[in-house]
């Protein structure tokens, strides 16, 4: 990594933990980006994280204070620390088990009351901490470890999702576009409302070598090719989206801000 | 930092008051000033009492979607430097169990307030009993103790739970008010006073959060926004927080440490009150709401000349040992009441293995009354 990141990262716990070929790389890298342009004050930012992968996207690798909690449960403890101190900027990065499944609850009741916090979702289709498993994410047909015949639930779409409970800033991004997805980091953690970023990354080892998506390469160009822009998508019948993933942003209505608990 | 008197937040003098609202009168005067939590018979007044009051006091409150994120919500809001509280009852608290135990290992202060119904299950809500006792204590997974306060009355209620931030201050540990339905919905007159103890958590910027020299030690504790880059995890770490799941040596000594910090302060920890033992032939060994009952049955019997006293629990957990040792070497004939179907009567068992024990049980949702209590008492002295 670029030197003039280290300020930002903890370089003596690299290299990472992360599989070989895991898109989840790339969202750190992108977080660390967005954190080094926005010149934020590392001070008052508290990274959060669950269980699962994606806690590895900030959990000992980047310089802040870190709260790694139990799955789930990070909105829960993120909404405790925003109450009590609205001064500290909270950033949540957890994986799409974490937030939809377990943490499906906290996920919703977040987003309704629209409390300052960024979210990012590191949503690589599986539970790979746990050897692969079917998620809430799982797309219909996908063979994991649990549906050997092929997932036959449809998966959530997220960012319909948070925009129905009330999120103010939602967007979807891929680690096929890193420059997007920095992009859309920095303009979630400038927002002071509830922003939540749907990253889909990549799982070669646990989801891809499943589905014929053995290499990060064969992945990188699945994603590509099964996404589609916002913008081109709202020209299209519905019946042309059909597992399609539509990457854009889904609400951006900025001036809808969280005031903050006055002393009740 | 550490003790220090401070003026009440209430003016000093009489109230009266209900248990639940002085729950909540007294975790203000510790200085409590962050709550989340659920609504849940009968335990709800406290929650709405703190929303009162609060915004006289600049407290910031949250009503969470489940109890679940309640105690997680307390947990972040204590590592904020916050004094943070929750309260419940029976099918709450065992939602709590799993982030309990994540502020055991992170030694973060918090105060959970049980007020205890009728269970298992949804069981009856509106109902007395004091059926949590062992899940205060082994409720969530794997080791490690936790300390456990008893109040008998609406005075104490408000005394215990001031006590309750102290030790759950001082010790970095989840701190239970086992209370019950009728304590909590209990009105009587109690006292405030014009000064109180309180104790402010002890900072010492660079040194570990999660270590200390000592093998039953207190570390500090810095806050988020410190600018100290804390790493906490609910994974087994080393003392600045980073994640060791590999080194069980790094286990061994943590898990050893939260125990023995609490084990190795009991004396400093546990209160309990005793009447009438000296010359006692039979000793009612009682807790919570029973033990009014069975205070008014010893004083009945002791009117009428009978050698019978009486040991109240103000602390259930760490397990009042060394008292219960000594009553024991005097006093062969112990009678332990109790509102579940005999917890605490195990652990009396455990302590006192030389004595004769009687348990007496009652779970139908009412208290145990003192006629019951007179005549077991006078069935072990016969």
């Amino acid at each position: 990594m670029n030197k003039k990141f280290y300020p930002f990262i903890r370089p003596e716990r690299y290299p990472h933990r992360l599989c070989p070929g895991c898109g989840h790389g790339i969202i750190q890298g992108a977080v660390i980006r967005a954190l080094s342009e926005l010149e934020l004050n590392m001070k008052e930012l508290v990274l959060m994280a669950g269980i699962g992968c994606a806690a590895n996207v900030v959990n000992m690798y980047i310089k802040a204070d870190t709260v790694h909690v139990h799955h789930g449960r990070s909105l829960a403890f993120a909404t405790g620390i925003k109450v009590a101190n609205p001064k500290l900027k909270i950033l949540v990065v957890s994986g799409d088990g974490d937030l939809a499944s377990i943490g499906g609850n906290h996920l919703i009741h977040a987003a309704r009351r629209n409390i300052d916090l960024t979210v990012l979702c590191g949503n690589n289709f599986v539970y790979g901490t746990t050897g692969g498993q079917m998620a809430a994410t799982t797309p219909l047909g996908s063979i994991t470890a649990t549906t050997p015949q092929g997932n036959r639930e449809p998966p959530f779409d997220l960012c319909s999702l948070v925009v129905g409970a009330g999120g103010s800033y939602v967007a979807r991004c891929s680690v096929a576009q890193p420059k997007h997805l920095i992009t859309t980091i920095k303009k979630a953690l400038v927002h002071r409302g509830f922003s939540f970023i749907d990253i889909l990354s990549i799982c070669p080892v646990q989801f891809g070598r499943r589905n014929n998506l053995a290499t990060p390469g064969q992945m990188i160009k699945w994603l590509k090719k099964n996404s589609i822009s916002k913008r081109k998508a709202d020209t299209l019948p519905k019946e042309k989206l059909i597992d399609k993933w539509v990457i854009g942003e889904f609400c951006a209505e900025l001036e809808r801000t969280w005031a903050g608990y006055l002393p009740s | 930092m550490g003790h220090k008197t401070v003026k009440s937040s209430l003016n000093p003098g009489l109230y009266f008051l209900q248990g639940d609202e002085a729950l909540a009168e007294g975790a203000i005067a510790a200085g409590c000033r962050f709550y989340a939590g659920y609504p849940i018979t009968p335990a709800t007044e406290i929650m709405e009492r703190i929303v009162q009051r609060f915004s006289q006091v600049q407290g910031k409150f949250v009503q969470m979607e489940d109890e679940l994120s309640s105690i997680g919500a307390v947990i972040g809001g204590s590592w904020t430097g916050t004094k943070a509280m929750t309260a419940t009852s029976g099918p709450g608290f065992s939602l709590m169990m799993e982030n309990l135990g994540y502020a055991i290992y992170t030694e973060t202060p918090c105060v959970v307030a049980d007020i205890q119904r009728v269970g298992p299950s949804t069981g009856m809500a509106t109902r007395v009993a004091a059926g949590d006792i062992m899940q205060a204590k082994w409720g969530s997974h794997g080791d490690y103790q936790i300390i456990a306060l008893s109040p008998w009355s609406v005075q104490e209620m408000y005394d215990l739970t001031i006590r309750a931030f102290n030790l759950s201050e001082q010790f970095r540990v989840p701190v239970i008010i086992l209370g019950d339905e009728t304590v909590g919905h209990l009105r009587e007159t109690m006292e405030v006073k014009g000064e109180l103890t309180v104790y402010e958590r002890d900072k010492a910027p660079g040194k570990p959060p999660f270590d200390t020299p000592e093998e039953d030690g207190v570390p500090p504790m810095p806050s988020l926004g410190d600018g100290e880059n804390v790493i906490m995890t609910g994974s087994t770490h080393d003392g600045f927080g980073f994640k060791k799941t590999g080194d069980g040596a790094v286990n061994e000594r943590l898990v050893n440490r939260l125990s023995k910090k609490i084990t190795n302060h009991a004396d400093e920890i546990v209160e309990v009150d005793s009447h009438f033992l000296s010359d006692a032939d039979a000793v009612v060994i009682a807790y919570g709401f029973v033990a009014r009952s069975a205070f008014r049955a010893v004083q009945e019997l002791r009117n009428d000349g009978k050698k019978v006293g009486f040991l109240r629990l103000k602390t259930i957990w760490p397990f009042p040992e060394k008292a219960i040792k000594e009553v024991s070497s005097q006093c062969k004939k112990l009678l332990v009441p109790e509102m579940n179907l005999g917890q605490v009567v195990r652990e009396v068992e455990r302590v006192a293995c030389t004595a004769t024990i009687k348990s007496l049980t009652q779970i139908d949702g009412t208290p145990i009354f003192p006629h019951k209590l007179m005549r077991a008492l006078e069935e072990l002295l016969s």
